[in-house]
């Protein structure tokens, strides 16, 4: 009787207007099989952090394209680690040029997806990511 | 401190992931709710359905902001609110996009408002059983007011109702849900019906269809089957499921909505339908896990492949379905010999 789901969080943080991309990673990984909490655009980082706590997510998926992820993520990841959730994953999609990269891993972004990643590559990500992240006693 | 503790403290983490552990019926979850138990009892449960978009979200979105907004109150005196929001599964891959949240942003940041969203998972009965946990646990911690948001009119919406005190039935102008609603019945588990996008063309003819079909359905509605009527109208206090007219978008109509909870909540109290929907609630809720246990036992005393033994002769006729149970029950072997004379 007893199932359990890998529960992802899909927001779309900053202020530039279009969710296509993260509506279409939000589908693949449904297909997939896990439960996704959706929760739209222009997502604070104060309200992504708190909706991966109240849903008890897996991980968080971040769609970026406005060019403020070194603004955004390292807030989330604090965030998350100050609320004890240091061990959900965070995923990143977007535009993001490769001198940031490094640094982003650093802070604990567990991947990061360029633009024309396969969704299948992204679900495989996620389901590494996950399986990988420490386990919760 | 034990968890218990921790929960009762305000450990929000903890919490979330009890509402995981329970969701997926993982022992330890169960048991924490156990213990949490003899804390419930205290929460006004809501049940907010209707058909797939007449939102249902926005106007959730709309009421929590009202009811944590009440003029001049004092943080301490506003009431916490949960709301626990349910999207189906896709039946073809177990997943869901739980979608709620995209008209509920106005609520983050209000540390008295907690959401989560659930998936149905499909299994029959057994979301029911899992709403009916996470309120429990909702209702423990101390939330006053517990909004359940799910989709359609089918059996897993009325088995979710009777989890509610309240259900306020959402409809829409224009989708045929007002004949939808109808047919499903949905309209017997109402207590308060709400007419959305009211700023639509044809909210007038949905008010009105409704209003009468109401009018119509009354002199024989037995409401719920567990009200029990008599005992009601002696108190001399009958409900008149009141028909509203809202546009969530705009927030119209909501402090209306509002005040009707409220004043069903009363209703409730003052009548003796309060103790008689707690009574049905939980005796179903009982029945439920009762059912699931004995059948579970049952299963795990059958020799291997006995059962299926006994799907095949159901499957070739030499059996029917209730001979084959009772077969089963009686533990003999003589059903065998039966069905095999019967060549
Ligand atoms: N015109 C109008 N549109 C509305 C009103 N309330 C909600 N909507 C719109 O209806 C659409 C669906 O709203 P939701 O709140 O998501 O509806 P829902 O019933 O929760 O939908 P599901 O959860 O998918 O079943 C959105 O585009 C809303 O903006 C209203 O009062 N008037
Ligand atoms: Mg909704």
């Amino acid at each position: 009787m007893t199932g359990k789901k890998l529960r992802v969080l899909i927001a779309k943080p900053g202020l530039d207007g279009h969710d296509r991309g993260a509506k279409i990673v939000a589908r693949a990984l449904r297909d997939a099989g896990m439960e996704v909490i959706y929760t739209g655009l222009r997502q604070t980082p104060e309200m992504i952090a708190e909706a991966a706590l109240q849903e008890d997510v897996d991980a968080v998926g971040l769609s970026i394209l406005s060019g403020a992820h070194m603004a955004l993520l390292p807030r989330v990841l604090e965030l998350l680690h100050q609320q004890g959730q240091q061990d959900v994953q965070v995923m990143v999609g977007g535009i993001i040029p490769d001198e940031d990269i490094p640094r982003l891993k650093e802070m604990g972004v567990a991947a990061i997806f360029g633009p024309g990643t396969s969704t299948q590559t992204i679900v495989q990500a996620f389901i590494e990511a996950v399986g990988a992240g420490p386990s919760r006693g | 401190m034990s968890l218990v503790a921790k929960l009762m403290d305000g450990d929000r983490l903890a919490f979330a992931r009890l509402l995981t552990q329970i969701e997926n019926e993982e022992l330890v979850g169960l048991d924490c709710l156990s213990d949490l138990y003899p804390h419930t009892g205290r929460a006004h449960i809501v049940g907010v359905t209707g058909a797939p978009g007449t939102g249902k979200s926005t106007l959730v979105n709309r009421l929590v902001l009202h009811m944590r907004s009440v003029e001049g109150g004092k943080e301490a005196e506003r009431e916490t609110i949960a709301v626990v929001a349910v999207d189906p599964s896709s039946p073809f891959s177990g997943g869901a996009i739980l979608g709620d949240r995209i008209r509920m942003r106005d609520l983050a940041g209000d540390p008295g408002v907690f959401i989560r969203s659930m998936a149905s998972r499909g299994a029959l009965g057994g979301l029911a059983r899992a709403t009916a946990g996470v309120v429990q646990a909702l209702d423990a911690v101390g939330f006053d007011i517990i909004l359940i948001e799910t989709v359609g009119a089918g059996q897993a919406e009325v088995d979710i109702a009777r989890t509610a005190h309240t259900t306020v039935v959402v409809s829409a102008p224009g989708m045929g849900d007002e004949v939808q609603a109808i047919k499903a019945g949905i309209l017997e588990i109402a207590d308060i019906l709400v007419v959305n996008k009211a700023d639509i063309h044809g909210a007038d003819n949905t008010l009105r269809v409704l209003r009468t079909t109401l009018q119509m359905a009354r002199p024989t509605r037995e409401g719920r089957g567990y009200l029990i009527r008599d005992e009601v109208e002696a108190d001399g206090v009958m409900w008149d499921p009141p028909v509203l007219a809202t546009v969530a978008t705009q927030g119209e109509g909501i402090p209306e909505l509002s005040r009707e909870i409220a004043r069903h909540r009363s209703h409730l109290r003052d009548s003796s339908e309060w103790r008689v929907r707690e009574g049905e609630r939980i005796r179903s809720e009982m029945e439920l896990l009762l059912r699931d246990h004995l059948t579970a036992r049952f299963m795990t005393r059958q020799p291997d492949g006995r059962f299926e033994e006994a799907l095949e002769r159901v499957l070739t006729r030499k059996l029917s379905p209730r001979q084959a149970i009772t077969a089963l029950l009686e533990g003999e072997d003589e059903w065998h010999a039966k069905s095999e004379g019967k060549k």
